[in-house]
């Protein structure tokens, strides 16, 4: 069974065409991996599907298409999205950034999961979010898609910027929560990616180029042709 | 002295005008970009209606019906704004050129069938007679009218402050205005978001036609002009989006032009612009503004 289905999606942004056809699927209760270069169209697709860039072409969550519709009814709908610069507002604290994601106050499991997952939110609750470190501003980032029982979140190189203490932190942070909810991760930190993910898109110049198990990202030569990168082992 | 005190509280008055008609400006700005040329039009709406009802509904010129007049010529205004965002407003967001030329259209219009229906001319606005009074700080003697305006003012300010700080949907135009983007992606609807704040922005300015239309003695289709420069002298200078800004600059810009139209008759416009020429140089983002990531 598949949460999210994305079939031959296009953009066009100031007359460049960025996503050509793009295609997948992501399965439920898994991690998905979306992978390839700088400005291959990644975190445009992620975009695309909030309805953030007009696009065109077929997107389904849990079968029912969402293609077309505003922002903020595709999050209600139970997408939420971390986004690649965390945009977490700055001028509100971490209590008003979390208050603010909330959809239902009642659901207090999805606070206590927030709070077990970042005890430091709970303590730097009346901080202003704009004056946490780079590593608490993604935690917000994050919380903010947890704190809602949501059918798929998409995130946005979660790691990108990180100290390596904090990425550890936060590559825990999603291994914990990798198992009860479906993933669509943009990432480049490879070791995150095959330590969580179940499956992996590849992207090149704005099409889908691969798809299947995380098996190859172990084939460095695979990984180097596909990504441009080092990073498999044999 | 006693001159020095009249003016400055005389200028802190007509601040309290100046920040009435520009809350709503930098809300509007402030939260949705949109340069609205017709805000204006909803403090003459603001004066009219409170014409209306003070001279043709009450016959009676006492504290209540100005209260009355206030409030009517308050949700007039803000009724008329939501109807301007919710037709054309909500159909132009991102496109800055033809909200411009919109909403001055709009203000064209609202002036043109108010001036064909009632006239040009000045219409006096009943007023309660204790408006004429003075209140004595030493030997100086303050018209009382202008701590109305200036609790007015207060009473908005604090308002503001409250629906802001302590209600959601004073959190959500917060977080609108930082990042809009970001607000509907977390699945909040903006635009209800920027509904209130027309309504918001659309009272204020009409209690402040009806305010204008006392401190000026009488509502006119052309009484919003001056001031509406005023209001965005004033929102440039506080901020965008930062109605605490708008406040102070207002205080200060009402106090600066009364003083130097006092001490060199004329000069207070001039200085007024010089004030906002400094304020986009050293300070752009202006006195309480945010520096846009």
């Amino acid at each position: 069974m598949n949460v999210l289905s994305v079939r031959d999606l296009n953009v066009k942004i100031n007359e460049s065409h960025i996503l050509h056809g793009v295609t997948f699927e992501v399965p439920t209760h898994s991690v998905t991996a979306l992978l390839g270069r700088n400005g291959v169209g990644k975190s445009t697709t992620l975009k695309a599907i909030m309805g953030l860039y007009p696009s065109s072409g077929l997107i389904e969550l849990n079968g029912q298409s969402i293609a077309g519709k505003l922002t903020y009814k595709i999050a209600q709908d139970g997408i939420a999205y971390v986004p690649e610069d965390r945009e977490i507002f700055a001028s509100l604290t971490v209590k008003e950034n979390l208050s603010l994601a909330t959809r239902d106050e009642n659901d207090l499991e999805r606070q206590e999961l927030v709070h077990a997952l970042f005890p430091e939110l709970t303590t730097r609750a009346a901080q202003r979010a704009g004056t946490l470190s780079g590593g608490q501003q993604q935690m917000v980032a994050i919380a903010r898609a947890l704190v809602n029982q949501n059918e798929i979140i998409l995130i946005d190189e979660p790691t990108k910027g990180l100290a390596p203490k904090l990425v550890t932190e936060v590559a825990d942070a999603l291994g914990r929560v990798a198992g009860a909810t479906t993933m669509l991760l943009v990432e480049q930190n490879l070791p995150l990616v095959k330590r969580i993910a179940q499956h992996v898109i590849v992207m090149d110049q704005g099409r889908v180029v691969f798809q299947g198990g995380p098996e190859n990202l172990h084939d460095p030569e695979w990984v180097h042709a596909m990504l441009g990168v080092s990073g498999g082992h044999k | 002295m006693d001159t020095f005190l009249l003016i400055g509280i005389t200028g802190i008055g007509l601040g309290a005008l100046y920040f009435l008609v520009a809350a709503g400006l930098s809300l509007i700005y402030g939260l949705m970009g949109v340069l609205n040329f017709a805000h204006g039009s909803f403090l003459t709406v603001g004066a009219f209606v409170g014409l209306w009802f003070s001279s043709q509904v009450m016959h009676v010129s006492n504290t209540w019906t100005f209260i009355g007049a206030m409030v009517l010529g308050g949700l007039a205004a803000g009724l008329f704004a939501l109807l301007v965002e919710r037709i054309v407003i909500s159909r132009l967001y991102e496109r800055h050129i033809d909200q411009a030329l919109v909403t001055v259209g709009i203000a064209l219009v609202v002036g043109a069938v108010l001036a064909g229906w009632f006239g040009s001319d000045l219409r006096l606005l009943p007023t309660p007679s204790w408006f004429i009074n003075t209140v004595s700080i030493g030997s100086a003697h303050i018209p009382v009218d202008r701590f109305l305006y200036i609790g007015v003012a207060l009473i908005l300010l604090l308002a503001n402050t409250i629906l802001l700080r302590f209600s959601r949907i004073g959190l959500v135009i917060r977080a609108g205005v930082e990042n809009r983007q970001m607000v509907a992606a977390l699945g909040i609807n903006v635009r209800l978001a920027f509904s209130t704040v027309f309504f918001i922005g659309g009272f204020a300015a009409g209690v402040g036609g009806v305010l204008v239309s006392a401190y000026s003695n009488g509502v006119s289709p052309l009484i919003a002009g001056s001031y509406l420069i005023y209001g965005f002298i004033v929102v440039v200078i506080g901020g965008m989006g930062s109605v605490p800004g708008s406040f102070l600059a207002a205080m200060i810009i009402g106090i600066i032009k009364q003083y130097a139209n006092y001490y060199s008759p004329g000069l207070g416009d001039f200085v007024v612009v010089f004030l906002l020429a400094g304020v986009l140089l050293l300070r752009p983002q202006g006195l309480l503004g945010k520096v846009k990531a």
